[in-house]
C-alpha cells in the first residue's frame, strides 16, 4: 500500500471522526443525557439498592464494595450501550436525510466506511466515559492511575463491540420511527439481563435461566472487561467474547450495507 | 430506440442496463455514452427511471444487469474505486443540517483525501459564486474537480436566475473537459449544442446531439420532440 493511499485512508477517518465529534459537540443534549442517566444510576438507585442487596467478594474485587462501585463499570457500559444505539439512530436518520450518501459515494470499500463509523463512535464514548468518571470521582468513586489507563485498551474494544452492533441494526432499520423497537427489545434487556447492575450469582439466586441468559449476554462481558480492567486485571473469556461479537456485527453490518441489498430511504424505491 | 453507445473517447459509458423494483421495471436495456467536454441532457418525465440511474451508476443500487464503464473502470469489476472521477449532485438534499457549510464541505474534501490547503482554496472559489444550500451541494460535488460530474435534477426548486445561473456555470465547466451527465425534465435547461438523451418509461427514446434528435423526431423543438417521443404508443401504457 503506498503512502498516498495510506494518506487517503487516513484522511477518510478523520472526515468521519470529525464529523461525529462536531455533531456530539452540537448536539449538547447528548452530552448531557449521557451522563445524566448513569448519574441517576449511581446517585438514586445505587442509594436504595446498596440497602437490600448484599455483594459478596468476588473478582476483581479483593474487599467488601459499596454498591455504588459495583455498578460503576454497569453504568460506564450503559453509556457505551446508548451512544452504540445513537449511532445507529444518526445512521437511520442520515439515510432519511440523504446525507449517507455522500459517505456511501466515497470511492473507497465501504467495509472500511463502516469500521470508520464504528471507531468515530467508539472515540465518542471514550469522552463521555471519562467525563462520568470524573464526575463518580467527586463522589469518592475512584480507581487507581493504572486503572484508569487500563481501561482504555477495553473501551476501545467494547465501545466498537457496542458500535458495530448498533449499525448492524441501523443497516436491519427502515424508518426512524422503529426506532423506538430498538430501546425496547435491545437496550433494556441487554442491559437489564447482565451484570450491570447484579453479579450473576445473585441472579442464580432467584432464576438459573436468567442467570444463564445474563452469562451468555455479550453486554455482560462487556461490562466484565471493563470491570477488570480498571483493576488492571484481564478478564479473557469476556475479552474474547467482546472480540467475537465485534467481528460477527461488523460482518453482518458490512452484509447489511452491501451495495447488492440496495439503498432504501423513506421515499421507497427510486425512479 | 437503443442506439448501441459509441465506446469511442466516452467518459462515461452504460450497456444494456435493466433494472427491477419487486415486480415493477425501472429500466429496461438503457444504453448510452457521455464524451468528455460536453453536456449531456438525460432528459425525461417523472418516473422516466433518472434517479434509479444516477443510483446505479453511484453504487447506491445494485447493479444486476448491465454494464457500467466509467473513466474506462468497469463499475462492477473496480467496485468502489470507479467512482474515483465522478462527482455526484443527488436529487434529494445531502447536506448535513447539524453542520455548517464550511464544515460539510471540509468534510467532504477530507472523505475525499483533498488536502486540506486545496480544500480551502476551492471551498473559497465556490461560495464566492453559489451561496444557496442547494448550490452548495454543486460545489461539494465538484471540490475535487472531478472528470465526470452526474447531476440528477440539481435545479428543482430554484428560482429561473438561479436556475439560468447554474446551467451556464455546467456548460462552462463542460468546455473545459468535464463530462456532465445532466438529468431533468424541464425542459428549457436543453441547450442547442447539448447531446440529449431522452429516458421515457425505462427506455431510451432517442440519443444524440439535439440536432439530430429533432430531425429523426421530426419536430421543430425539443418541446415538441419530448412530446413525440414520450408519448404512449396505442396500447402502451402511460
Amino acid at each position: 500500500m503506498s503512502m498516498a493511499t495510506v494518506a487517503r485512508y487516513r484522511s477518510a477517518f478523520r472526515a468521519v471522526l470529525r464529523r461525529e465529534l462536531l455533531r456530539f459537540i452540537k448536539q449538547r443534549g447528548r452530552f448531557f443525557a449521557a451522563l445524566v442517566r448513569p448519574l441517576i444510576w449511581l446517585v438514586v438507585f445505587a442509594a436504595g439498592f446498596r440497602a437490600a442487596l448484599g455483594l459478596s467478594i468476588i473478582p476483581p474485587y479483593q474487599t467488601y464494595i459499596t454498591y455504588e462501585v459495583y455498578i460503576v463499570p454497569g453504568l460506564i457500559g450503559m453509556i457505551q450501550l446508548f451512544n452504540g444505539m445513537q449511532s445507529s439512530l444518526s445512521m437511520v436518520y442520515d439515510r432519511e436525510m440523504g446525507s449517507m450518501r455522500v459517505l456511501l459515494t466515497t470511492p473507497l470499500p465501504r467495509s472500511y466506511l463502516l469500521a470508520c463509523k464504528i471507531a468515530a463512535g467508539a472515540v465518542v464514548s471514550l469522552f463521555q466515559v471519562y467525563a462520568f468518571l470524573a464526575i463518580a470521582a467527586l463522589f469518592g468513586i475512584t480507581f487507581s492511575a493504572a486503572g484508569y489507563i487500563a481501561a482504555l485498551p477495553v473501551l476501545v474494544l467494547t465501545g466498537l463491540m457496542l458500535g458495530a452492533i448498533g449499525l448492524f441494526l441501523s443497516s436491519q432499520i427502515r424508518q426512524l420511527e422503529n426506532f423506538a423497537g430498538v430501546m425496547n427489545f435491545v437496550i433494556f434487556p441487554a442491559f437489564f439481563l447482565s451484570s450491570a447492575l447484579y453479579p450473576i450469582w445473585k441472579m442464580r439466586e432467584s432464576s438459573d435461566v436468567l442467570a444463564t441468559i445474563c452469562a451468555v449476554n455479550p453486554f455482560t462481558h462487556a461490562v466484565e472487561a471493563v470491570r477488570f480492567a480498571l483493576y488492571v486485571e484481564m478478564a479473557p473469556l469476556s475479552l474474547a467474547v467482546v472480540v467475537g461479537v465485534l467481528a460477527v456485527a461488523g460482518g453482518l453490518t458490512v452484509i447489511g450495507y452491501d451495495p447488492a441489498r440496495g439503498f432504501r430511504t423513506r421515499q421507497g424505491p427510486e425512479t | 430506440m437503443n442506439k448501441p453507445p459509441d465506446m469511442t473517447d466516452a467518459a462515461l459509458h452504460l450497456a444494456d442496463i435493466s433494472h427491477d423494483y419487486a415486480k415493477r421495471r425501472a429500466l429496461a436495456g438503457v444504453g448510452f455514452s457521455v464524451p468528455p467536454g460536453r453536456v449531456t441532457v438525460l432528459l425525461g418525465p417523472n418516473g422516466a427511471g433518472k434517479t434509479t440511474l444516477f443510483g446505479l451508476i453511484s453504487r447506491l443500487l445494485p447493479l444486476r444487469q448491465g454494464e457500467i464503464v466509467i473513466a474506462g473502470r468497469s463499475l462492477k469489476a473496480a467496485g468502489a474505486a470507479a467512482l474515483e472521477p465522478l462527482g455526484i449532485v443527488f436529487q434529494q438534499p445531502t447536506l448535513d443540517l447539524d453542520l455548517s457549510v464550511r464544515q460539510n464541505l471540509t468534510y467532504f474534501a477530507d472523505l475525499r483525501g483533498i488536502s486540506r490547503r486545496a480544500a480551502n482554496e476551492r471551498i473559497a472559489d465556490g461560495l464566492e459564486r453559489f451561496g444557496h444550500r442547494r448550490r452548495v451541494e454543486i460545489v461539494r460535488a465538484t471540490l475535487h474537480e472531478p472528470a465526470i460530474l452526474i447531476l440528477d435534477e440539481p435545479t428543482v426548486g430554484l428560482d429561473i436566475p438561479t436556475r439560468k445561473a447554474i446551467v451556464a456555470d455546467l456548460h462552462a465547466r463542460a468546455a473545459s473537459g468535464t463530462a456532465v451527465l445532466w438529468a431533468t425534465h424541464l425542459i428549457d435547461e436543453v441547450w442547442d449544442d447539448d447531446r440529449l438523451v431522452v429516458l421515457d418509461r425505462g427506455v431510451v427514446r432517442a440519443e444524440g446531439d439535439v440536432a439530430d434528435v429533432l430531425e429523426t423526431s421530426g419536430a421543430g423543438s425539443v418541446a415538441e420532440a419530448f412530446a413525440r417521443l414520450t408519448e404512449p404508443a396505442e396500447g402502451e401504457a402511460a
